[in-house]
């Protein structure tokens, strides 16, 4: 029974070995890019890329069809344009950065829609917008693993200006030149862990596996080391149970797993212990100092 | 004595509106240098100036071979995102980033010159509190702590002291005066003048042009208050190019 309902459908199938291998791996990257986009305040600004990468991946498939060495190139290329783009006319005109991401994602993903549908079929159009999670081949793997890897690795040596320049960004300026290069190797790192969840999660949905564990630990955690801890460890957990969740009630596999990230994320604002609904209602006694 | 900075017809200035005017001046290695003038007289302008901050419109800045790392700076409203989840403790290690860098640890020396930080402005055992539950008083005192830790040989403060109480002024000025004993430049833009006239031997009023700057007691004269106040409300949107370099 137990058997059955956790280890079977991994110990029996492949596919569902090989998703799991893929969502554990995009998790442990999803998870600390959401945590900083979370608290630099720029969650809204994930959603925008995810999109904007759409008509790169699309002129890559044009080009070389369901390639995922040019489709990760292309994609990756429009998102790094994209946030450029939306940066520097946010700094030359009177446009804030949110507003000018804003312009730039939707007609980025009308464009990418475009595209796909002039060369592909509606079931191409699906593969872009949502992924496949269940048909992960073993150079995809590779490639979501590769991203994983550089994202931490980049991760460490940047840290901890990217942690003061969320915090304290006029210190930062005055004691180093560092803030610039950061700011952009995170954005590369966002766009990159965008591709990567795009191969499994599509556009619409990878944006899901690295804001919905990341605004859940902002109700559990209360340091950045604990959320970016919880977050992976949700992502993980949501990856395998989505994947059981869409095996058994038969559910396509990338919406159940951000819809399990999403109870996640509604029973921390319901129930977590920093400053979620239930610590709210329930009196306690304040100390005596 | 020798001087550390050094003002050449200086003018610093948004959208070319000249915030702080042809200012000439030295300010002497170790002097303990009160900015007063009324708001909008250009103090912060020249700090920002000071820092590299913001190019000058004209004129030029010599710092006498400090590098703009050995100077330490307290913005007048620090924006510090204060719902970001991090200890005071963190925060003030940041003043630890010359030695640390990016990998540089924490040593056990360093932990220590934390503590001594902390002890010295008063915050010892809330040394694991958020920074979002300090009080504004107390978010100063952890950015004093900060400053100790930045060990600079300069230190420009501006306006340190706002909404800050009396017992919270008195402990931070006496650091300033620790500084000053330590032989560091402190330069620090202050509207108390009392405070000015006790603490601080030298003064610069300013009212966006030099209107005095010297020993305290002869710059903080009425007949000088009055002139900067004047000077400072006169602004005109519409001024012409400013003739005294070609002159």
């Amino acid at each position: 029974m137990f058997y059955d309902a956790l280890i079977g459908p991994f110990a029996e199938f492949e596919f569902m070995r090989r998703a799991l291998a893929g969502v554990v791996a995009l998790a442990f990257g999803a998870g600390p890019v959401g945590v900083l986009l979370m608290l630099r305040r720029m969650s809204l600004m994930g959603d925008a890329m995810a999109h904007a990468i759409l008509p790169g991946a699309a002129l890559g498939f044009m080009v070389a069809g369901f390639n995922l060495f040019a489709m990760t190139l292309g994609g990756f290329i429009a998102g790094i344009v994209v946030a450029v783009l939306a940066g520097l006319v946010a700094r030359t005109t009177q446009l804030r950065e949110d507003a000018s991401l804003a312009a730039f994602f939707i007609v980025s993903l009308a464009l990418g829609v475009t595209l796909v549908s002039v060369r592909g079929t509606n079931v191409d159009l699906m593969h872009f917008l949502f992924g496949n999670v269940l048909a992960l081949d073993n150079a995809t793997l590779m490639l979501v693993a590769a991203i994983t890897t550089i994202s931490l690795l980049v991760f460490a040596v940047i840290w901890r200006p990217l942690v003061m320049e969320c915090v304290d960004p006029a210190f930062l300026r005055t004691v180093s030149r560092a803030g610039g290069p950061v700011h952009m190797a995170f954005l590369a790192l966002v766009v990159l862990n965008l591709v990567a969840g795009f191969q499994a999660l599509g556009t619409l949905l990878s944006v899901g596996l690295m804001m919905l564990p990341a605004v859940a630990m902002r109700f559990w955690a209360r340091d950045i080391a604990g959320m970016v801890g919880g977050a992976i460890a949700i992502a993980v957990a949501s990856g395998l149970a989505g994947l059981l969740l869409s095996f058994h009630a038969n559910l396509p596999a990338g919406p159940a797993i951000i819809l399990v990230a999403g109870a996640f994320c509604l029973g921390s604002i319901l129930l977590g212990r920093v400053g979620g609904y239930a610590s709210r209602l329930i009196p306690r006694t304040h100390l005596e100092g | 004595m020798s001087a550390v900075l050094e003002f050449r017809n200086l003018t610093l200035g948004y959208d070319r509106h000249p915030a702080v005017h042809h200012l000439n001046g030295k300010v002497d290695a170790g002097a303990l240098l009160a900015v007063v003038g009324p708001n909008g007289a250009g103090k912060s302008t020249l700090f920002k100036g000071i820092l590299g901050l913001i190019p000058p419109l004209s004129g030029g800045i010599d710092l006498a071979g400090l590098r703009q790392r050995d100077i330490a700076y307290l913005p007048q409203a620090a924006d510090i995102d204060r719902s970001f989840p991090i200890s005071l403790y963190d925060l003030v290690a940041m003043g630890l980033w010359r030695n640390a860098g990016l990998f540089g640890s924490i040593s056990r020396a360093d932990r220590t010159r934390i503590e001594t930080a902390l002890e010295a402005v008063g915050l010892t055992g809330f040394e694991q509190r958020a920074i979002g539950t300090l009080s504004p008083g107390q978010m100063q005192r952890v950015l004093f702590a900060r400053l100790l830790l930045q060990d600079a040989r300069m230190i420009v403060l501006d306006e340190p002291f706002n909404a800050v109480d009396a017992k919270t002024v008195s402990d931070l000025v006496a650091l300033v005066q620790r500084w000053h004993g330590e032989k560091r430049t402190v330069i620090a833009a202050l509207h108390d003048l009392d405070l000015v006239r006790n603490t601080f031997p030298d003064a610069l009023l300013l009212a966006r042009e030099p209107v005095a700057w010297g020993a305290t007691q002869t710059v903080l004269t009425a007949e000088n208050l009055l002139k900067a106040r004047r000077m400072c409300e006169a602004f005109d949107e519409h001024a012409d190019a400013c003739r005294v370099d070609a002159a």
